[in-house]
Protein backbone atom coordinates (compact mmCIF):
# COMPACT_ATOMS: atom_id res chain seq x y z
CA UNK A 1 0.00 0.00 0.00
CA UNK A 2 1.48 3.75 -0.88
CA UNK A 3 0.45 6.41 0.92
CA UNK A 4 2.05 8.59 -1.69
CA UNK A 5 4.31 10.55 0.88
CA UNK A 6 6.54 10.86 -2.65
CA UNK A 7 4.10 14.26 -3.74
CA UNK A 8 3.94 17.61 -2.27
CA UNK A 9 1.53 18.55 0.18
CA UNK A 10 1.43 22.05 -1.30
CA UNK A 11 -1.05 22.24 -3.80
CA UNK A 12 0.55 23.31 -7.83
CA UNK A 13 -1.56 26.69 -7.20
CA UNK A 14 0.14 27.54 -3.63
CA UNK A 15 3.62 26.72 -5.61
CA UNK A 16 2.91 29.42 -8.25
CA UNK A 17 1.89 31.76 -5.89
CA UNK A 18 5.35 32.03 -4.10
CA UNK A 19 7.09 32.03 -6.57
CA UNK A 20 4.84 35.20 -7.54
CA UNK A 21 5.49 36.55 -3.51
CA UNK A 22 8.91 36.15 -3.66
CA UNK A 23 9.38 38.25 -7.20
CA UNK A 24 7.10 40.67 -5.78
CA UNK A 25 9.22 40.88 -2.22
CA UNK A 26 12.24 41.16 -4.45
CA UNK A 27 10.56 44.05 -6.83
CA UNK A 28 9.61 45.60 -3.28
CA UNK A 29 13.17 46.25 -2.49
CA UNK A 30 14.87 47.05 -5.66
CA UNK A 31 12.48 49.88 -6.48
CA UNK A 32 14.01 51.00 -2.58
CA UNK A 33 17.60 50.70 -3.49
CA UNK A 34 17.81 47.62 -0.96
CA UNK A 35 20.31 45.50 -2.03
CA UNK A 36 19.70 41.85 -1.99
CA UNK A 37 22.80 39.98 -0.41
CA UNK A 38 23.56 36.00 0.57
CA UNK A 39 25.11 34.92 3.82
CA UNK A 40 26.39 32.00 5.01
CA UNK A 41 23.63 29.24 5.76
CA UNK A 42 26.30 27.09 7.56
CA UNK A 43 28.04 28.65 10.20
CA UNK A 44 30.87 27.70 12.89
CA UNK A 45 28.95 29.98 15.09
CA UNK A 46 25.13 29.77 16.32
CA UNK A 47 22.27 32.54 17.52
CA UNK A 48 22.87 32.38 21.60
CA UNK A 49 18.80 33.29 22.04
CA UNK A 50 17.80 31.53 24.93
CA UNK A 51 14.44 30.03 23.54
CA UNK A 52 16.07 29.06 19.98
CA UNK A 53 18.24 25.71 19.31
CA UNK A 54 19.97 25.30 16.27
CA UNK A 55 20.50 22.17 13.92
CA UNK A 56 23.62 20.86 14.32
CA UNK A 57 25.56 19.41 11.24
CA UNK A 58 29.11 18.30 10.12
CA UNK A 59 31.57 20.34 7.82
CA UNK A 60 34.88 18.65 7.49
CA UNK A 61 34.48 16.85 10.22
CA UNK A 62 33.38 19.94 12.76
CA UNK A 63 30.40 20.78 14.16
CA UNK A 64 28.48 23.40 12.04
CA UNK A 65 25.09 25.00 12.49
CA UNK A 66 22.36 25.66 10.11
CA UNK A 67 21.95 29.46 10.34
CA UNK A 68 18.86 30.17 12.38
CA UNK A 69 18.38 34.08 10.91
CA UNK A 70 21.12 35.69 8.65
CA UNK A 71 21.30 38.31 11.12
CA UNK A 72 24.82 37.83 12.15
CA UNK A 73 25.99 37.66 8.30
CA UNK A 74 23.85 40.83 7.24
CA UNK A 75 25.10 42.94 10.26
CA UNK A 76 28.72 42.43 9.94
CA UNK A 77 27.78 43.66 5.89
CA UNK A 78 26.30 46.13 7.43
CA UNK A 79 29.42 47.52 9.66
CA UNK A 80 31.62 46.81 5.91
CA UNK A 81 29.62 49.70 4.82
CA UNK A 82 27.64 47.76 2.41
CA UNK A 83 24.59 50.05 3.41
CA UNK A 84 20.85 48.98 3.29
CA UNK A 85 20.16 45.30 2.50
CA UNK A 86 17.71 42.21 2.57
CA UNK A 87 18.44 38.19 2.60
CA UNK A 88 15.54 36.12 1.58
CA UNK A 89 15.93 32.46 1.90
CA UNK A 90 16.53 29.25 4.40
CA UNK A 91 16.95 29.59 7.64
CA UNK A 92 16.45 26.83 10.29
CA UNK A 93 15.25 26.13 13.72
CA UNK A 94 15.97 22.85 16.02
CA UNK A 95 12.13 21.06 17.48
CA UNK A 96 10.28 23.80 15.55
CA UNK A 97 7.10 21.72 14.06
CA UNK A 98 3.32 22.11 14.20
CA UNK A 99 0.93 23.85 12.03
CA UNK A 100 2.51 27.16 11.46
CA UNK A 101 6.18 26.15 11.89
CA UNK A 102 8.69 23.43 9.91
CA UNK A 103 12.05 23.43 11.04
CA UNK A 104 13.43 24.59 7.80
CA UNK A 105 11.51 27.85 6.42
CA UNK A 106 11.92 31.08 4.43
CA UNK A 107 12.64 34.09 6.09
CA UNK A 108 13.13 37.70 5.05
CA UNK A 109 15.15 40.07 6.53
CA UNK A 110 16.67 43.49 6.26
CA UNK A 111 18.03 46.45 7.47
CA UNK A 112 17.83 50.11 7.01
CA UNK A 113 20.57 52.42 7.79
CA UNK A 114 20.00 55.73 9.73
CA UNK A 115 15.69 54.41 10.47
CA UNK A 116 14.48 53.57 14.13
CA UNK A 117 12.08 50.50 14.63
CA UNK A 118 9.23 53.27 14.30
CA UNK A 119 10.27 53.97 10.93
CA UNK A 120 10.59 50.52 10.21
CA UNK A 121 7.31 49.25 11.56
CA UNK A 122 5.76 51.60 8.13
CA UNK A 123 7.77 50.05 5.80
CA UNK A 124 6.55 46.79 7.30
CA UNK A 125 2.77 48.20 7.02
CA UNK A 126 3.71 49.08 3.53
CA UNK A 127 4.56 45.88 2.40
CA UNK A 128 2.19 43.70 4.36
CA UNK A 129 -0.81 45.77 2.44
CA UNK A 130 0.76 45.68 -0.75
CA UNK A 131 1.19 41.55 -0.26
CA UNK A 132 -1.80 41.20 1.58
CA UNK A 133 -4.36 43.62 -0.19
CA UNK A 134 -5.21 45.00 3.39
CA UNK A 135 -5.30 48.49 4.13
CA UNK A 136 -6.18 48.49 8.06
CA UNK A 137 -3.14 48.75 9.77
CA UNK A 138 -3.50 49.56 14.03
CA UNK A 139 -0.24 50.02 15.83
CA UNK A 140 -0.35 49.94 19.62
CA UNK A 141 2.46 49.20 22.40
CA UNK A 142 2.68 45.99 24.35
CA UNK A 143 1.30 47.69 27.73
CA UNK A 144 -1.66 49.11 25.72
CA UNK A 145 -2.53 45.87 24.54
CA UNK A 146 -2.06 44.02 28.11
CA UNK A 147 -4.20 47.08 29.67
CA UNK A 148 -6.82 46.67 26.68
CA UNK A 149 -7.49 42.92 27.08
CA UNK A 150 -6.22 42.23 30.89
CA UNK A 151 -6.11 45.23 32.66
CA UNK A 152 -2.90 44.37 33.41
CA UNK A 153 0.33 46.43 33.27
CA UNK A 154 3.09 43.97 31.97
CA UNK A 155 5.74 46.60 32.79
CA UNK A 156 5.03 47.18 36.39
CA UNK A 157 2.73 44.02 36.82
CA UNK A 158 4.05 41.61 40.03
CA UNK A 159 5.61 38.48 39.38
CA UNK A 160 2.43 37.23 41.67
CA UNK A 161 -0.10 39.39 39.72
CA UNK A 162 0.66 37.72 36.42
CA UNK A 163 0.86 34.48 37.59
CA UNK A 164 -2.21 35.23 39.05
CA UNK A 165 -3.74 36.38 36.19
CA UNK A 166 -2.19 33.29 34.08
CA UNK A 167 -3.66 30.90 36.54
CA UNK A 168 -7.44 32.64 35.60
CA UNK A 169 -6.62 32.35 31.73
CA UNK A 170 -4.91 29.13 31.53
CA UNK A 171 -4.82 25.57 31.94
CA UNK A 172 -1.33 24.83 32.72
CA UNK A 173 0.52 21.49 33.51
CA UNK A 174 3.09 23.45 35.15
CA UNK A 175 4.44 26.36 37.62
CA UNK A 176 5.40 29.71 35.30
CA UNK A 177 9.02 29.84 36.49
CA UNK A 178 9.23 33.78 35.86
CA UNK A 179 7.41 37.09 34.53
CA UNK A 180 8.58 36.34 30.85
CA UNK A 181 6.91 32.53 30.78
CA UNK A 182 3.76 34.18 32.33
CA UNK A 183 4.22 37.22 29.44
CA UNK A 184 5.03 34.53 27.02
CA UNK A 185 2.07 32.53 28.20
CA UNK A 186 -0.57 35.30 27.96
CA UNK A 187 0.65 36.70 24.58
CA UNK A 188 0.32 33.39 22.93
CA UNK A 189 -2.82 32.25 24.56
CA UNK A 190 -4.76 35.27 25.07
CA UNK A 191 -3.68 38.27 23.50
CA UNK A 192 -2.61 36.88 19.82
CA UNK A 193 -5.96 35.21 19.52
CA UNK A 194 -7.72 39.17 20.54
CA UNK A 195 -5.92 40.97 17.88
CA UNK A 196 -8.67 41.15 15.87
CA UNK A 197 -8.23 41.26 11.80
CA UNK A 198 -6.44 43.21 9.75
CA UNK A 199 -2.64 44.24 10.38
CA UNK A 200 -1.03 44.95 14.00
CA UNK A 201 2.20 46.39 14.76
CA UNK A 202 3.18 46.11 18.24
CA UNK A 203 5.79 47.75 19.72
CA UNK A 204 7.68 48.40 22.77
CA UNK A 205 8.34 44.75 24.53
CA UNK A 206 9.67 44.56 28.14
CA UNK A 207 13.16 45.54 28.60
CA UNK A 208 13.55 41.71 29.58
CA UNK A 209 12.95 40.37 26.18
CA UNK A 210 15.24 42.62 24.07
CA UNK A 211 16.68 40.11 21.96
CA UNK A 212 19.25 42.31 20.15
CA UNK A 213 17.70 45.19 20.40
CA UNK A 214 18.04 48.76 21.70
CA UNK A 215 16.67 49.23 25.26
CA UNK A 216 15.30 53.26 26.06
CA UNK A 217 12.73 54.69 28.21
CA UNK A 218 9.38 55.38 27.31
CA UNK A 219 7.08 58.05 27.87
CA UNK A 220 6.31 57.03 31.20
CA UNK A 221 9.81 56.67 31.82
CA UNK A 222 10.29 52.88 31.29
CA UNK A 223 12.72 50.86 30.23
CA UNK A 224 11.68 49.46 27.08
CA UNK A 225 12.83 47.05 24.06
CA UNK A 226 12.86 48.77 20.99
CA UNK A 227 11.60 45.83 19.79
CA UNK A 228 8.70 45.31 17.29
CA UNK A 229 6.36 42.85 15.89
CA UNK A 230 4.22 42.51 13.16
CA UNK A 231 0.55 39.93 13.48
CA UNK A 232 -2.13 39.36 11.19
CA UNK A 233 -5.03 38.10 12.50
CA UNK A 234 -3.36 37.27 15.35
CA UNK A 235 -0.79 35.23 13.54
CA UNK A 236 3.16 36.19 14.16
CA UNK A 237 4.58 37.30 10.85
CA UNK A 238 7.83 39.51 11.60
CA UNK A 239 9.79 40.88 14.53
CA UNK A 240 12.00 44.21 14.51
CA UNK A 241 14.82 45.91 16.36
CA UNK A 242 16.11 49.36 16.73
CA UNK A 243 19.13 47.42 16.19
CA UNK A 244 21.72 47.41 19.27
CA UNK A 245 25.23 49.03 18.60
CA UNK A 246 27.57 49.09 21.77
CA UNK A 247 29.56 46.29 21.40
CA UNK A 248 30.17 45.95 25.13
CA UNK A 249 26.46 45.61 25.64
CA UNK A 250 26.15 42.96 23.25
CA UNK A 251 28.93 41.15 24.50
CA UNK A 252 27.23 41.18 28.09
CA UNK A 253 24.11 39.74 26.24
CA UNK A 254 25.63 36.78 24.53
CA UNK A 255 27.35 36.11 28.00
CA UNK A 256 24.08 36.81 29.86
CA UNK A 257 22.19 34.21 27.41
CA UNK A 258 24.71 31.33 27.87
CA UNK A 259 24.44 31.39 31.53
CA UNK A 260 20.82 31.35 31.05
CA UNK A 261 21.60 28.34 28.43
CA UNK A 262 23.76 27.11 30.72
CA UNK A 263 21.63 27.01 33.90
CA UNK A 264 18.58 25.56 31.93
CA UNK A 265 20.57 23.06 30.69
CA UNK A 266 20.18 23.69 27.30
CA UNK A 267 22.98 23.30 25.17
CA UNK A 268 25.72 26.05 24.79
CA UNK A 269 26.28 26.77 21.13
CA UNK A 270 29.56 28.98 20.45
CA UNK A 271 28.54 32.50 19.93
CA UNK A 272 29.61 35.03 17.17
CA UNK A 273 32.34 36.71 18.49
CA UNK A 274 32.75 38.24 15.19
CA UNK A 275 29.31 39.96 15.01
CA UNK A 276 31.14 41.84 18.53
CA UNK A 277 33.68 42.69 16.44
CA UNK A 278 32.39 44.15 13.74
CA UNK A 279 30.00 46.13 16.26
CA UNK A 280 33.40 47.40 17.63
CA UNK A 281 34.68 48.40 14.76
CA UNK A 282 30.81 51.18 14.68
CA UNK A 283 27.91 49.41 12.82
CA UNK A 284 25.33 52.09 11.51
CA UNK A 285 22.91 53.02 13.34
CA UNK A 286 20.03 51.02 11.59
CA UNK A 287 16.64 48.96 12.24
CA UNK A 288 16.32 45.18 10.97
CA UNK A 289 13.36 43.09 10.64
CA UNK A 290 12.93 39.23 9.61
CA UNK A 291 9.58 37.89 8.35
CA UNK A 292 8.14 34.84 8.01
CA UNK A 293 7.74 34.37 4.27
CA UNK A 294 5.90 30.96 4.80
CA UNK A 295 3.22 32.44 6.97
CA UNK A 296 3.15 35.52 4.58
CA UNK A 297 2.36 33.04 1.93
CA UNK A 298 -0.19 31.03 3.99
CA UNK A 299 -2.18 34.53 4.66
CA UNK A 300 -1.76 35.25 1.31
CA UNK A 301 -3.34 32.16 -0.06
CA UNK A 302 -5.69 32.02 2.81
CA UNK A 303 -3.63 28.99 3.93
CA UNK A 304 -4.89 27.63 7.55
CA UNK A 305 -1.35 25.34 7.88
CA UNK A 306 2.23 25.32 6.63
CA UNK A 307 2.24 22.35 5.30
CA UNK A 308 -0.35 23.70 2.48
CA UNK A 309 2.36 26.71 1.47
CA UNK A 310 5.84 23.92 1.32
CA UNK A 311 6.16 21.59 -1.51
CA UNK A 312 7.78 18.83 1.18
CA UNK A 313 7.53 19.99 4.74
CA UNK A 314 9.97 17.84 7.02
CA UNK A 315 7.80 14.42 7.18
CA UNK A 316 9.02 14.39 3.44
CA UNK A 317 11.79 15.54 2.96
CA UNK B 1 5.82 2.45 30.94
CA UNK B 2 6.71 4.29 28.22
CA UNK B 3 6.24 7.95 28.18
CA UNK B 4 6.17 10.53 25.60
CA UNK B 5 7.45 14.02 25.01
CA UNK B 6 5.28 16.40 23.61
CA UNK B 7 6.93 16.72 20.09
CA UNK B 8 5.36 13.21 20.37
CA UNK B 9 2.10 13.63 20.74
CA UNK B 10 -0.88 13.60 18.40
CA UNK B 11 -4.46 12.11 17.72
CA UNK B 12 -5.10 8.91 19.46
CA UNK B 13 -2.21 8.76 21.63
CA UNK B 14 -3.03 7.52 24.87
CA UNK B 15 -1.25 9.09 27.88
CA UNK B 16 -1.97 9.66 31.83
CA UNK B 17 -2.81 13.12 32.89
CA UNK B 18 -3.79 13.87 36.87
CA UNK B 19 -4.58 9.89 37.11
CA UNK B 20 -6.94 9.42 34.60
CA UNK B 21 -6.23 8.00 31.10
CA UNK B 22 -6.58 10.40 28.00
CA UNK B 23 -6.69 10.46 24.39
CA UNK B 24 -4.88 13.32 22.41
CA UNK B 25 -7.79 14.77 20.29
CA UNK B 26 -5.06 18.25 19.16
CA UNK B 27 -1.47 18.98 19.76
CA UNK B 28 -1.07 22.83 18.62
CA UNK B 29 3.37 24.04 19.10
CA UNK B 30 3.16 27.68 20.05
CA UNK B 31 6.08 29.83 19.72
CA UNK B 32 7.04 33.12 19.84
CA UNK B 33 9.34 34.54 17.52
CA UNK B 34 11.25 35.30 20.43
CA UNK B 35 10.15 33.52 23.34
CA UNK B 36 9.60 30.46 25.04
CA UNK B 37 7.46 27.27 23.06
CA UNK B 38 4.46 25.78 24.43
CA UNK B 39 2.10 22.93 23.21
CA UNK B 40 -1.79 23.48 23.87
CA UNK B 41 -3.15 20.36 23.93
CA UNK B 42 -6.63 19.31 23.88
CA UNK B 43 -7.25 15.72 25.10
CA UNK B 44 -10.26 13.47 26.21
CA UNK B 45 -10.49 12.16 29.99
CA UNK B 46 -11.74 8.77 28.79
CA UNK B 47 -13.17 7.84 31.53
CA UNK B 48 -15.42 10.87 32.05
CA UNK B 49 -15.44 11.45 28.34
CA UNK B 50 -14.62 15.12 28.75
CA UNK B 51 -12.10 17.24 26.62
CA UNK B 52 -9.51 19.15 28.65
CA UNK B 53 -7.44 21.25 27.15
CA UNK B 54 -3.75 21.81 28.98
CA UNK B 55 -0.75 23.79 27.75
CA UNK B 56 2.85 22.10 28.79
CA UNK B 57 6.27 23.26 27.99
CA UNK B 58 7.90 22.05 25.11
CA UNK B 59 9.63 18.75 26.05
CA UNK B 60 7.84 17.86 28.68
CA UNK B 61 6.64 14.29 28.45
CA UNK B 62 3.66 12.02 29.80
CA UNK B 63 3.65 8.86 31.16
CA UNK B 64 1.76 6.36 28.57
CA UNK B 65 -1.75 4.81 29.22
CA UNK B 66 -1.86 1.20 29.19
CA UNK B 67 -5.52 1.58 26.90
CA UNK B 68 -6.27 -0.47 23.58
CA UNK B 69 -9.27 -0.78 22.10
CA UNK B 70 -10.18 -4.00 21.03
CA UNK B 71 -13.48 -5.56 18.71
CA UNK B 72 -15.64 -7.33 21.01
CA UNK B 73 -18.66 -9.38 20.46
CA UNK B 74 -21.92 -7.67 23.01
CA UNK B 75 -23.18 -11.18 24.94
CA UNK B 76 -25.90 -10.13 27.40
CA UNK B 77 -26.46 -7.56 30.57
CA UNK B 78 -26.73 -9.79 33.77
CA UNK B 79 -28.43 -6.74 35.27
CA UNK B 80 -25.46 -5.29 36.71
CA UNK B 81 -22.68 -6.16 34.15
CA UNK B 82 -22.72 -5.93 30.47
CA UNK B 83 -20.32 -8.97 29.07
CA UNK B 84 -18.25 -9.08 26.01
CA UNK B 85 -16.24 -11.57 24.31
CA UNK B 86 -13.27 -11.27 22.40
CA UNK B 87 -13.83 -12.88 19.22
CA UNK B 88 -10.85 -14.91 18.50
CA UNK B 89 -9.70 -15.80 22.06
CA UNK B 90 -13.37 -16.17 23.29
CA UNK B 91 -12.18 -14.68 26.34
CA UNK B 92 -14.96 -12.81 28.05
CA UNK B 93 -15.41 -9.45 29.90
CA UNK B 94 -17.66 -7.45 31.62
CA UNK B 95 -18.46 -4.04 31.56
CA UNK B 96 -20.04 -2.00 34.23
CA UNK B 97 -23.04 0.41 33.37
CA UNK B 98 -20.28 3.41 34.01
CA UNK B 99 -18.31 1.79 31.29
CA UNK B 100 -21.01 1.45 28.87
CA UNK B 101 -22.78 4.82 29.64
CA UNK B 102 -24.91 5.94 26.54
CA UNK B 103 -23.67 3.06 24.55
CA UNK B 104 -26.11 1.20 26.40
CA UNK B 105 -28.79 1.99 24.32
CA UNK B 106 -27.81 0.67 21.13
CA UNK B 107 -25.94 -2.67 22.10
CA UNK B 108 -27.39 -5.63 20.82
CA UNK B 109 -26.35 -9.36 21.23
CA UNK B 110 -24.10 -10.57 19.01
CA UNK B 111 -23.43 -6.81 17.04
CA UNK B 112 -19.35 -6.23 17.61
CA UNK B 113 -18.75 -3.28 19.55
CA UNK B 114 -15.21 -1.68 20.50
CA UNK B 115 -14.04 -1.81 24.00
CA UNK B 116 -11.58 0.29 25.59
CA UNK B 117 -10.19 -1.54 27.58
CA UNK B 118 -7.65 0.29 30.84
CA UNK B 119 -5.17 -1.72 32.59
CA UNK B 120 -6.66 -5.00 30.88
CA UNK B 121 -10.55 -3.66 32.44
CA UNK B 122 -13.42 -2.22 29.81
CA UNK B 123 -13.36 1.26 30.57
CA UNK B 124 -15.86 2.41 27.52
CA UNK B 125 -17.53 0.78 24.62
CA UNK B 126 -18.31 2.14 21.54
CA UNK B 127 -21.30 0.96 19.51
CA UNK B 128 -20.85 0.09 15.56
CA UNK B 129 -21.38 3.13 13.67
CA UNK B 130 -24.71 1.59 12.48
CA UNK B 131 -27.53 -0.96 13.85
CA UNK B 132 -30.43 -2.53 12.99
CA UNK B 133 -33.14 -2.40 15.52
CA UNK B 134 -36.33 -3.67 15.83
CA UNK B 135 -39.27 -0.94 16.90
CA UNK B 136 -41.31 -2.10 19.90
CA UNK B 137 -43.50 0.72 20.51
CA UNK B 138 -45.02 3.55 17.87
CA UNK B 139 -48.03 5.47 17.17
CA UNK B 140 -49.95 3.21 13.86
CA UNK B 141 -48.52 3.96 10.99
CA UNK B 142 -50.20 6.16 8.36
CA UNK B 143 -49.97 4.04 4.73
CA UNK B 144 -50.56 6.21 2.48
CA UNK B 145 -48.50 9.42 3.98
CA UNK B 146 -45.08 8.43 2.76
CA UNK B 147 -44.31 11.14 0.79
CA UNK B 148 -45.44 13.55 3.77
CA UNK B 149 -42.19 13.76 5.50
CA UNK B 150 -43.12 13.97 8.60
CA UNK B 151 -41.74 11.78 11.27
CA UNK B 152 -42.59 10.43 14.94
CA UNK B 153 -40.84 8.80 17.85
CA UNK B 154 -40.24 5.23 17.97
CA UNK B 155 -39.18 3.18 20.59
CA UNK B 156 -36.57 0.38 19.38
CA UNK B 157 -35.89 -3.09 21.32
CA UNK B 158 -32.88 -1.42 22.94
CA UNK B 159 -35.00 0.91 24.84
CA UNK B 160 -33.47 3.93 22.31
CA UNK B 161 -36.67 6.01 21.15
CA UNK B 162 -35.09 7.71 17.48
CA UNK B 163 -37.30 9.84 14.86
CA UNK B 164 -39.23 7.87 12.31
CA UNK B 165 -40.68 7.87 9.04
CA UNK B 166 -45.20 8.13 10.23
CA UNK B 167 -45.86 4.70 7.62
CA UNK B 168 -43.18 2.53 10.33
CA UNK B 169 -44.82 0.51 12.30
CA UNK B 170 -44.18 -2.05 15.08
CA UNK B 171 -42.19 -4.90 14.24
CA UNK B 172 -40.09 -2.80 11.38
CA UNK B 173 -36.26 -3.25 11.81
CA UNK B 174 -34.30 0.46 11.08
CA UNK B 175 -31.14 0.94 10.80
CA UNK B 176 -30.12 3.82 12.94
CA UNK B 177 -26.93 6.04 12.87
CA UNK B 178 -25.66 5.75 16.70
CA UNK B 179 -23.63 8.60 16.33
CA UNK B 180 -26.31 11.17 15.35
CA UNK B 181 -29.15 8.53 16.98
CA UNK B 182 -30.28 9.19 13.16
CA UNK B 183 -32.92 6.83 11.09
CA UNK B 184 -31.28 5.93 8.13
CA UNK B 185 -33.35 3.41 6.66
CA UNK B 186 -35.67 0.22 6.83
CA UNK B 187 -33.63 -2.28 7.49
CA UNK B 188 -33.79 -5.26 4.32
CA UNK B 189 -35.46 -8.35 5.18
CA UNK B 190 -33.34 -11.29 5.09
Amino acid sequence: MTDNTWQPTASLAALRQRAALLADIRQFFARRQVLEVEVPILSRRATSDPHIDSITALCNGDPAYLATSPEFGLKRLLAAGLGDCYYLGKAFREGEAGGRHNPEFTMLEWYRCGWDDRKLMGEVGELLSLVLDIQVVQSLSYRELFLRELQLDPHTASEADLCACVAREIELSFAPSDRDECLDLLMSHRLEPAMGGGITLLYDFPASQAALAKVAEDATGTPVARRFEAYVNGLELANGYWELTDPAEQLRRFQADHRYRGAHKLHVYPFEERLVEALQSGMPECAGVALGVDRLLMLAGGYSSIDQVIAFPIERA
Amino acid sequence: MASYSTNEFKGGLKVMLDGDPCSILENEFVKPGKGQAFNRVKLRNLKTGRVWERTFRSGESLEAADVMDREMEYLYNDGEFYHFMEPDTFEQHQASTDAVGDAAKWLKEQDVCTVTLYNGAPLAVTPPNHVVLEITDTDPGLRGDTAQGGTKPATLSTGAVVKVPLFLEIGDAIKVDTRTGEYLGRAKED
